[in-house]
């Protein structure tokens, strides 16, 4: 095993990965107790980005492990034909430990890439909640000797596109609620749950505020500062200036929509235009 | 009728949250942010009368550099999700838009194709511009019974459109959309949310000038083209109706001359076939007038819905103000 040129600083994953990996850990065979697969995404000076992946067909018994790699391999044109910047970056386990297989693995996954990460996904909640853990691989050992593999950890962080935020917090609502199911919402309604949240919010600071004013809880300083900050991002403005400010923007709104509405209203008439009857001989 | 009941077989959608964020993901990554079009295929199964879409895979754009095959593409997609027990039963495709413009012919023709083959199918829109200013935007759309009966025909002159009595609100219906997530997936989401960094949402940011800006001019090329269509069909009908006078006449003066020569004693000129003469005028397809209204209608509502938003944000805003005397 060739060393690596740059050790892996640190491990960004998109949340699509960790949805992905869940799903084929549901769908495995009957007997398989963990899934594998391979990561997809960049690597920039040891920052690795993965941004992709897709589980690969594996059967592990006792001494011996198989892995499909025709299937890897093929998949793996596959999805470069859709997107040709991303490489392999390396595999990913379910199951939070990592066994003598892994190893071999491991090895595998070092032929096609340079230095891929491993990174465990715990399925089984064992410690009440799905640990998410990064490796790379180190050779250790007298130089002489027979050499071991050790594997050492990497951060993981997870980090979003803007509108995969959006994505992630309207499925994360469906969380608490009793079916596990989400209604794709009107906006209004959206702002409507905006401001309770603001409301909420502010609700919360309000009370840290008046504890500590009480006495019973000693006031921090950066927390001052930071609703110093808050209080202040309030923009002062003439009362005057700030009424002229609001109108302008509502008279543009009502226009629009009185424009939108005439639109609608003259669809309408139109469509008198295609039950005309046509008068012919 | 195509469809035995008039009741859609589907009567909603539930999608799982993996298939959002797949999608998400591709328009981000290859529509550079929703500049250029992506279609991606939807996978996944029909329980009862809702449809369960589990899955789905992109679908490759370049395809200028070499000749691609899109069939063989998908089939191998599809074999190789069937080896790990994906859901490989195609029930539709999905779609990205721009700033909610995607009601043309490509997608008419297309979901035909889907609904044509698979009963259930749907096309999913997704508007990645406005999801990024604070609301996921995703809508699921079929043909209704109605228009596909009438695309089979391939019929869309003025007389049938009236006989079928369609408007332009009745060629595609929307269906309700419910995301699932299975209990895993939560667990994990617990873990997301303590691990991910908290950042502001653009939703409640007061800008509203610019997205006002492109509605309304995409409203105006939108109103532009149905006049042009309108225009169009006015003119066909004049044409029509002088014509049918100009054959009038041309049958009067023909009975003048018979009544002329039988009084005279000479034998009757034939009867002329008068569709030599006068050469028939195409009737114009009104299709384009239909799917630019659909278009339009959209828009205003998404204009609507858009400014409700804006003047809840904007009263938001007054209530922390402090008031004029």
């Amino acid at each position: 095993m060739a060393a690596s040129d740059v050790s892996l600083r640190e491990c960004h994953v998109h949340p699509v990965v960790l949805f992905s990996i869940c799903d084929s850990f549901e769908r495995r065979n009957e007997d398989a107790k963990r899934v594998i697969g391979t990561l997809l995404g960049t690597n920039v000076h040891g920052s690795v980005e993965v941004t992709n992946c897709f589980s690969v067909p594996h059967n592990e018994s006792e001494d011996e492990v198989a892995v499909d790699m025709e299937f890897a391999r093929n998949m793996y044109e596959l999805h470069r034909r859709v997107n040709p910047n991303e490489t392999i970056v390396g595999w990913y386990a379910t199951g939070i430990d990592i066994t003598e297989h892994s190893v071999l693995i491991h090895e595998y996954y070092n032929r096609e890439c340079n230095n891929p990460i491993h990174m465990t996904v715990d399925t089984s909640l064992r410690d009440g909640k799905a640990t998410i853990k990064g490796w790379q691989s180190q050779i250790m050992g007298v130089t002489s000797k027979t050499q071991g593999v050790l594997f050492t950890p990497v951060p993981v962080e997870i980090v979003f596109y803007e509108p995969e935020k959006v994505g992630v917090d309207m499925v994360v609502e469906g969380k608490s609620s009793g079916r596990r199911t989400i209604d794709v919402v009107n906006d209004l309604e959206n702002v409507g749950k905006s401001a309770a949240k603001l409301q909420e919010m502010l609700a919360i600071v309000i009370s840290y505020v008046d504890e500590v004013l009480a006495g019973k809880i000693p006031a921090d300083n950066t927390i001052g500062r930071y609703l110093l900050d808050l209080a202040s991002t309030v923009p002062q403005l003439e009362p005057r200036e700030f009424e002229e400010m609001l109108n302008n923007n509502m008279k543009d709104l009502l226009m629009v929509v009185y424009l939108s509405n005439l639109v609608g209203t003259q669809l309408q008439l139109n469509e008198k235009i295609n039950m005309l009857e046509l008068t012919t001989k | 009728m195509a469809a035995a009941s008039e009741v859609s077989p589907v009567a909603r959608v539930q999608i799982d949250g993996l298939v959002i964020l797949k999608i998400i993901k591709h328009c981000e990554e290859e529509g550079t942010g929703g500049t250029e079009l992506v279609q991606g295929v939807l996978l996944g199964l029909v329980v009862e009368n809702t449809l369960e879409i589990t899955n789905c895979f992109p679908f490759p754009r370049h395809t200028d550099d070499e000749d691609f095959d899109e069939v063989h593409y998908q089939m191998e997609m599809m074999r190789n999700l069937r080896h790990v027990n994906i859901d490989h039963l195609h029930v539709g495709w999905y779609q990205s838009t721009m700033h909610g413009s995607f009601l043309n012919k490509a997608l008419l023709d297309s979901q035909f194709n889907y609904q044509h083959s698979i009963e259930e199918s749907v096309v999913l829109i997704y508007d990645p511009i406005k999801t990024s200013r604070g609301t996921l935007c995703l809508r699921a759309y079929r043909l209704t019974p109605l228009m596909m009966q009438m695309y089979k025909d391939g019929d869309f002159t003025p007389d049938c459109i009236r006989k079928a009595n369609l408007s332009f609100q009745e060629m595609f219906e929307e269906i309700p959309i419910v995301v699932r997530n299975s209990h895993l997936i939560n667990a994990m989401l617990c873990e997301i949310e303590t691990k991910a960094p908290t950042q502001p949402s653009n939703f409640l940011s007061l800008a509203t000038g610019a997205v006002l800006e492109k509605q309304l001019r995409l409203l105006m090329e939108s109103v532009d083209e149905v006049n042009q269509d309108n225009n169009k069909y006015m003119n066909f009908m004049r044409n029509t109706i002088k014509q049918d006078m100009a054959k009038n006449q041309h049958k009067y003066k023909r009975q003048q001359e018979n009544t002329a020569r039988q009084s005279r004693g000479d034998p009757p000129l034939p009867e002329e076939d008068l569709t030599k003469i006068f050469k028939p005028i195409p009737t114009p397809t009104r299709l384009d007038g239909l799917l630019t209204s659909g278009q339009i209608k959209h828009h205003s509502n998404e204009v609507n819905q858009f400014a409700a938003q804006s003047f809840g944000k904007l009263f938001m805003a007054e209530a922390l103000q402090p008031k004029t005397e």
